[in-house]
């Protein structure tokens, strides 16, 4: 599906032994990973596992307790570290949109680029229109974040952080704030993101959205990161006993307790996935919303 | 009022209609407290002392407007210093830098401690304590820093909720687009804070203007008079209450269309959430 599978790049982000605490609870207990350019990496695990908390930690919007997490090469919990200057190349979607509410959409995505990147005016416009255009919104840029839907805030906010021109585009949790039926539209929006090559690191609950677009999947439980590879194994064939739980629990809700029989049948199921959308359209509510589009 | 059945053995009253009887008998008492105060009160006394005609006339031509207008500028004035003023000890209240905290911490509490009258007591008289001590725009200077100080502390906590009212993931997402917090707060954070609390921002212009009649005892001259100074000499030496009547009402002129105001821009805000 995803044109950069072929042959991933040099890396963009490297982590090294990262570790989180809030006060004694230790969130994050030792994360490797890396990204390359122009990967599409998908982090899924239970809600607490740390991933959004992961997440955060590469644009240091959580000060990481100790690890490293270079940028480009560049080591961003160094003091002597621009981290705006990253930021900028940085763009990040949050769960719950956070468009600025008292400026208009195109206004939105114009704003950071005049005062951070000191664009003009015009230039500035050119490019938030172009963004805008891209995930559909085109007719809304007069429109203020409080008189648009959920779905079309978030497209609004992927197109200010594409305005900014990055070279890796975070997603935290980026549909879970979202009514179902408007899943979809921000889902074929990053899967033409991810398809035009863009650096992709996205935290979600969409199974079927890493299942397809993906190039790796990262699982995390309870701060670590359990198991990890292309899609087809770590949600087609996990190892890992507590990635086929999870798996279970996520693509079947209604499945009760997970008692040793649960688990072959989760096998057996999750072996299934790929024929899931097709055979049962709906019965798997959001997890398989985004299937059918993009 | 009770759920009481004292009445059963009549014809029982749906509560309802009972609820619509007492409202009835209320609106007959408060018709015959009406009727009674107007028969009991001498109109022509009242009249005298609070309306007088030619103290009325007197009141409006000897210096009134320029009361109001003094009234007006000393609070506009006070107002732009508790703007600036409290919105620096706001974010000076939320900064990471500890002193900056504490002192600004201390300025509020200080002055929200003091009754006005004694900031401005003491402010009457700083040019006799400090030799050579000039306030500029006399009297304007003096008037607009004493109430501007007792100001800013009230505004201080009122812009600091505001603040603390924008989510966190407001400068969350500003300082992910690379913006340096400064520019982060400036432009998402503030603008975002003042629309919350124009509202109380407002209130407390209401209660500069009514603040704003303490300041005689700054010694002002005659020119410098202020509404209630002026009404109430003019009361004083007249033996008459005319002039303070009218003083008031001009108070009411400038603060009951800003109560309407704050009350629209209430309900406003309340709709668009």
């Amino acid at each position: 599906m995803s044109v950069s599978a072929i042959a991933p790049g040099a890396p963009v982000v490297e982590v090294t032994d990262l570790h989180k605490s809030f006060g004694s609870n230790h969130v994050l207990r030792g994360l490797d990973a890396t990204i390359h350019q122009g990967e599409v990496v998908c982090v899924i695990g239970p809600s607490g596992s740390g991933k959004s908390t992961f997440l955060r930690c590469i644009n240091l919007l959580e000060q990481p307790t100790s690890g490293s997490i270079k940028v480009d090469g560049e080591e961003v919990t160094d003091p002597d570290c621009d981290i705006d200057a990253i930021r900028r190349n940085m763009g990040m979607v949050f769960q719950q949109f956070n468009l600025f509410p008292h400026l208009s959409v195109l206004e939105n995505c114009t704003i950071a680029q005049t005062t951070v990147l000191k664009r003009s005016k015009d230039q500035a416009r050119a490019m938030a229109r172009e963004n805008l255009e891209k995930v559909g919104l085109s007719e809304k840029e007069e429109a203020f974040p409080a008189q648009l839907s959920g779905g079309q805030q978030q497209r609004v906010a992927i197109a200010r952080a594409l305005s900014m021109d990055p070279k890796l585009m975070l997603f935290d949790e980026p549909t879970s704030a979202l009514d179902p039926e408007l899943v979809g539209d921000v889902l074929s929006v990053m899967r033409r993101l991810a398809s035009e090559g863009m650096t992709m690191f996205v935290v979600t609950h969409e199974m079927a959205f890493a299942r397809d677009v993906a190039d790796r999947v990262i699982f995390m439980d309870a701060g670590v990161i359990v198991e990890e590879g292309v899609p087809e194994q770590v949600i087609g064939t996990p190892t890992e006993e507590r990635t086929k739980v999870f798996l279970q629990r996520v693509l079947d809700p209604t499945h009760v307790e997970a008692g040793a029989e649960d688990v072959a049948y989760a096998k057996r199921h999750v072996g299934e996935v790929a024929a899931v959308d097709e055979r049962h359209p709906g019965t798997h509510g959001r997890y398989s919303g985004g299937a059918g589009l993009g | 009022m009770s759920t009481t059945t004292e009445a059963a053995p009549k014809k029982k009253l749906s509560p309802r209609r009972r609820a619509q009887r007492i409202r009835w008998i209320q609106y007959a008492l408060l018709v015959v407290v009406a009727v009674a105060i107007a028969l009991a009160a001498d109109w022509q006394q009242i009249k005298e002392v609070f309306f007088r005609p030619d103290m009325i006339k007197a009141t409006f031509t000897e210096g009134l407007p320029n009361a109001f207008k003094n009234t007006l500028v000393y609070t506009a004035g006070a107002f732009v210093i508790g703007l600036l003023l409290g919105t620096v000890l706001a974010l000076m209240r939320l900064s990471s830098i500890g002193p900056y905290r504490w002192l600004s911490t201390m300025w509020i509490e200080f002055f929200r401690g003091l009754p006005a009258i004694v900031v401005f007591i003491a402010f009457g008289l700083l040019p006799l304590a400090f030799e050579g001590l000039v306030i500029p725009y006399d009297p304007y200077g003096t008037v607009w820093v004493a109430l501007g100080l007792v100001a800013s502390a009230y505004m201080a906590e009122t812009i600091r909720a505001g603040i603390q009212a924008v989510p966190k993931g407001q400068i969350e997402a500003a300082r992910s687009l690379g913006m340096p917090a400064g520019a982060a707060t400036r432009k998402i954070i503030l603008p975002q804070a003042f629309r919350v609390v124009t509202p109380p921002l407002t209130n407390e212009v209401i209660l500069l203007v009514k603040d704003s009649s303490l300041v005689y005892v700054l010694g002002l001259s005659a020119s410098g008079y202020e509404l209630t100074k002026y009404g109430r000499d003019l009361a004083n030496s007249n033996a008459n209450l005319t002039p303070l009547v009218i003083a008031g009402f001009c108070y009411l002129a400038i603060t009951l269309p800003l109560s309407i105001l704050v009350r629209r821009m209430e309900a406003r805000q309340k709709k668009e959430r």
